[in-house]
């Protein structure tokens, strides 16, 4: 049996299994914290930082940091959401998100991220950066979309473990590279996992779009994080 | 082709080798070729995408021919403040490009490159990996013209350096600038006393000195020596190993460049004292490449302390065995985090990792690893030389020894400097010969911007702590070039791998020329503070956790000069200037916009 | 009559999408006049503004010189100023030009696009045509917005709720369903 963990959360008590990180405790108790760059069944790599937290007057990345006994951690309170908010009004200032032109609005994490913090508009301005939009067999990149999550990185890899999709540059070039020769390999179910785990409309499978009509797409009716929060 | 195969095996197709090859290949043919990039990803079984995420890493990699004679130009603070823009603007005119190209005659490739640890010797530049220093107008006419001649970099030094620099291995024009000579590093040695005495010790009595001497790590941070070394050992594993940070990218830094050259055996020997404590038998030197023209003297120093007993097989007659070897970065100043140089090291890119786990923890290919500063290391050897008694009795309570300074900028004096801990800015200023102080730079570019006001500050960690960087600016200096020359430092080395530091150097750097160009208002202050103090919150590692600081740091002890920029009646003032976004138009259409104003 | 909240309305670079939102309130439109007066708008054809105007709303952001002369002369003359869907917030659909050169679009659209009649190749240039701006700019990067109704175009939900809040001079009550991007 594994030890149990003490921890609260905005002053409500929980338990969860030694070995979890401060997200993955704050699930078992139904408490949503936002993540972009996490996704569930992979390494997490705390690159988007929305789910930072504060321990102890300290910033944690709630996605990376294992959690700890007695831990008073702070996520809805003004401080933590003023910060996230403006973190994601950083991704919405530093990318091309046109929504309106977008195939994934609707079911898009960061719009949905956006639309749960209620942001009209972001604090910062546009960027309006040069991207390309790469054409491979059977599916679309689109850089002006992507946020660098590296959510495709991880999970779409040869048998052997050939990185597919592997970060190229650096700072604000930092851009996802894809393997041509492997990438012509990947089967509409890989391409399918791959647009189904890019949390914006970077990679998009070809054609294929505007399955759901508005009004039934993911994030129309339901904010982000309501089925965590719907639990207990 | 065949030269890049040979290049492959004789890295025994080791990924962790990665960058050395393609170094080489680089080397053999120019560029890193397409063929080259085929055949090392196939060689190392990873993907072309990966091979090419390593490349675009490294400012010393180029996937782009260059030309016969390739040279980087330092664009370090004080580079600029010696004459920089008059030097980049010959060596344009005598190769006939501007920066980022090669000559039309392919025979001069110009890049920029951030502070290459030349600061006392400015402007600096590397050509071929060798060092030119004190560079001006004439020299610049004079090294083109013996480009032209074919004329091997070589041979275009006059003058070799002090010291070490002159040795046949080394053979640079690289001065030392040794201003002050401490006790401990610059104090009586000889190599080997240290080590035996640290080895009549258990690994775990050696641990005990060093916290009794309350080293702390001398790159910046402070940890405690020797609790890292415990918790390093602590960690159960069949693999532990050592890596000496020699990484030093901080702009202004230059005295591991001084310490790897006068001092090499102090700071190898600390590390086989290391390794003795942590029970590692492999210790690594991750070189930065800007220190390349070190490599061959310090393995021939490694031979020497080989033949010598103090590295291999049964060191110093024991039942230890330890080794050390060489790496080599490429240029980027993250990779002086130690997670990120631990990437590095195992040949990928300078990303860091996210801690927990620490190095000490699972580092170097997943061990247990201690990363310790160069002078750290050499410091723990004169701990053993001289004793934790005789230490602990220089410095302050707190801050046990001495420190490496390295000086630059406005003053009489400039190069290293070996002082106890406790100095105050103002002894040190007097020290170097500087006057009429406008500002003084403690830690480099993530360090403080200090005004007069701060001049009684002491160095020690219990007041300004700091990894030895120190730039002086008398009064003639701007304030805010300075703060754009470290706001565009911090976004060409962020690795670009978390939103705060990514997006929110550049979302910083545009608003600070808002302010600069005289557009702010009272909120434009209020809101770069505060967006700094956002990316210093919740940036992933320490460089972004601290590249807001230039601004932060001047905003607080240079207020007076953003208020005079500001206007303080204003709620709003756009940047936007109608006349200069219809310049465009005016040009496709042959219109004038002035009479498009008279008609509205 | 001086009493009643004056509203005016612009479409700058837009599609009119958001004034036809706007009219989407339906039956409401009675409701409102009685609540507001209209000054400058294409919904009363008013081309200019003949008094202080309360509650200004902006559609579309700015692509040429005649948009920001419009949009300054409506900061001039309205109390609050609206910045309404997409393209005011954003710059929208028009600026996703943003990425390319004035000169690069121009040609491309006139004289290098497959669809262009050889004897049709020329870039238009017009003494009447307002000048090109470099890039379509966000509305609150010429002048000062006071409030943002995102959506493409904004739901008439949201412009009712939004116009009546400021009207009655009470909190917007925005519910996740209102705020759109799309």
């Amino acid at each position: 049996m594994p030890e149990k963990l003490k921890f609260s959360i905005d002053g409500r008590e929980g338990l969860a299994d030694q070995g979890m990180t401060i997200y993955e405790a704050a699930r078992v108790i139904g408490v949503y914290i936002p993540v972009l760059c996490h996704y569930e069944g992979l390494k997490p790599v705390g690159s988007c930082r929305i789910c930072s937290i504060l321990v102890n007057g300290r910033w944690l990345a709630s996605c990376t940091q294992p959690l700890s006994e007695g831990m008073v951690i702070e996520n809805n309170t003004p401080q933590v959401i003023e910060y996230r908010r403006a973190i994601i009004e950083m991704l919405l200032a530093e990318g091309n998100h046109f929504c309106p032109a977008c195939e994934k609005s609707g079911n898009c994490e960061l719009q949905a991220l956006a639309y749960r913090y209620g942001i009209m508009v972001p604090r910062f301005p546009y960027q309006f950066p040069q991207r390309q939009i790469e054409a491979y067999p059977g599916f679309l990149l689109d850089h002006n979309r992507c946020v660098q999550c590296q959510r495709c990185v991880r999970a779409i890899q040869t048998e052997d473990g050939q990185k597919i999709f592997a970060m190229k540059n650096r700072s604000k070039d930092v851009r996802v590279n894809v393997d041509r020769k492997l990438a012509a390999k990947l089967s509409p179910d890989q391409i399918q996992k791959a647009m189904d785990i890019c949390p914006v409309g970077a990679i998009l499978k070809k054609e294929v779009g505007f399955l759901r009509p508005i009004g039934q797409r993911k994030y129309d009716r339901q904010p982000i994080g309501s089925e965590i929060e719907g639990k207990k | 082709m065949d030269s890049i195969k040979k290049i492959i095996s004789r890295y025994k197709k080791d990924r962790t080798r990665l960058l050395d090859i393609l170094k080489e290949a680089q080397a053999a043919e120019g560029k890193i070729s397409d063929q080259a990039i085929e055949a090392v990803a196939a060689a190392l079984q990873i993907s072309r995408a990966e091979v090419e995420g390593v490349i675009s890493f490294y400012h010393f990699f180029s996937d782009r021919p260059t030309g016969k004679y390739v040279i980087y130009l330092n664009n370090s603070v004080t580079s600029g403040m010696a004459g920089r823009e008059k030097v980049a603007r010959a060596l344009e005119k005598e190769a006939n490009c501007r920066f980022g190209q090669t000559s039309p005659d392919g025979l001069i490739t110009l890049f920029e490159t951030s502070c290459i640890g030349m600061n006392d010797q400015e402007p600096a530049a590397i050509i071929n990996g060798v060092i030119f220093t004190s560079l001006n107008e004439e020299k610049v006419k004079k090294i083109a013209g013996q480009m032209r001649k074919n004329i091997d970099v070589q041979e275009m030094i006059e003058e070799y350096g002090d010291g070490a620099n002159r040795h046949d291995l080394v053979r640079a024009m690289v001065k030392n600038h040794i201003r002050k000579e401490g006790p401990v590093i610059f104090g009586d040695y000889q190599t080997g006393l240290g080590l035996n005495q640290a080895l009549k010790l258990a690994p775990e009595g050696v641990i005990n000195e060093i916290k009794k001497a309350n080293l702390m790590g001398r790159g910046g941070a402070g940890f405690p020596t020797g609790l890292k070394w415990e918790l390093c050992r602590k960690e159960k594993s069949s693999e532990h190993y050592v890596v000496c940070n020699a990484d030093e990218g901080e702009p202004g830094t230059f005295k591991d460049r001084v310490l790897l050259t006068e001092r090499p055996e102090m700071v190898f020997e600390g590390m086989v004292i290391a390794g003795y404590a942590v029970g590692a038998k492999l210790g690594i030197l991750y070189l930065r490449h800007e220190y390349t023209y070190l490599k061959r003297y310090l393995k021939y120093i490694l031979e020497n302390m080989r033949q010598n007993g103090f590295l291999g097989k049964k060191i110093a007659g024991q039942n230890f065995d330890f080794e050390i070897e060489i790496k080599s970065g490429a240029g980027a100043y993250v990779c002086g985090e130690e997670s990120a140089l631990i990437e590095s090291a195992e040949g990928k890119r300078g990303d860091p990792r996210d801690r927990p786990p620490f190095p000490v923890q699972n580092g170097y290919l997943g061990s247990p690893t201690t990363v310790n500063n160069v002078e750290t290391l050499a410091t723990a050897t004169q701990i053993f030389t001289h004793g934790s008694a005789w230490f602990r009795a220089m410095g302050t309570s707190v801050s046990a020894g001495t420190k490496l300074l390295s000086v630059s900028g406005d003053c009489d004096r400039p190069g290293i400097y070996e002082v106890e801990w406790g100095l105050t800015l103002k002894e040190l200023l007097s020290l170097v010969g500087a006057e009429e102080t406008l500002a003084v730079q403690v830690g480099g570019a993530s360090g403080q911007c200090l005004s007069e006001a701060g001049f009684g500050r002491k160095l020690c960690y219990s007041d300004l702590a700091t990894g030895g960087s120190v730039i002086i600016f008398n009064k003639t200096r701007d304030i805010f070039s300075i703060v754009r020359n470290f706001l565009d430092f911090f976004i060409e080395e962020s690795c670009g791998w978390c939103t705060p530091c990514r997006a929110g150097n550049v979302l910083i750097k545009n608003k600070f020329e808002k302010i600069a160009s005289g557009l702010g208002t009272a909120s434009d202050l209020a809101e770069i503070e505060a967006w700094g103090k956002l990316i210093k919150a919740t940036s992933r590692c320490g460089l972004g956790q601290t590249s807001p600081n230039p601004v932060l740091t001047t905003l607080t002890n240079f207020r007076e000069i953003y208020e005079k920029k500001i206007n303080k009646e204003a709620d709003f003032r756009s940047e936007f200037d109608l006349a200069r976004s219809v310049e465009q138009a005016c040009q496709v259409t042959g219109r004038k916009f002035e009479e498009e104003r008279e008609d509205a | 009559m001086s009493s009643k909240p004056v509203i005016a309305t612009a479409s700058l670079a837009g599609c009119f999408g958001c004034h036809m939102s706007f009219l989407d309130i339906d039956e409401r439109l009675l409701e409102l006049i009685e609540l507001v007066e209209f000054d400058k708008s294409p919904i009363d054809d008013l081309k200019k503004f003949t008094r202080p105007v309360d509650i200004g709303l902006i559609e579309g952001g700015c692509c040429n010189a005649e948009n920001v002369e419009v949009l300054r002369s409506f900061r001039k003359n309205c109390r609050i100023l609206i910045s309404l869907g997409e393209c005011a917030v954003m710059g929208g659909l028009p600026a996703m030009r943003n990425t390319i050169s004035l000169k690069d679009c121009l040609e491309e659209a006139y004289l290098n696009s497959p669809t262009v009649a050889p004897e049709d190749r020329v870039i238009p240039n017009d003494e009447d045509l307002p000048l090109l701006l470099d890039r379509v700019y966000p509305c609150h990067e010429v002048v000062k917005i006071d409030y943002f109704l995102p959506g493409c175009p904004p739901s008439a939900d949201l412009i009712w709720e939004a116009l009546t809040a400021l009207v009655q001079n009470r909190p917007m009550k925005l519910d996740y369903q209102l705020i759109k991007y799309d």
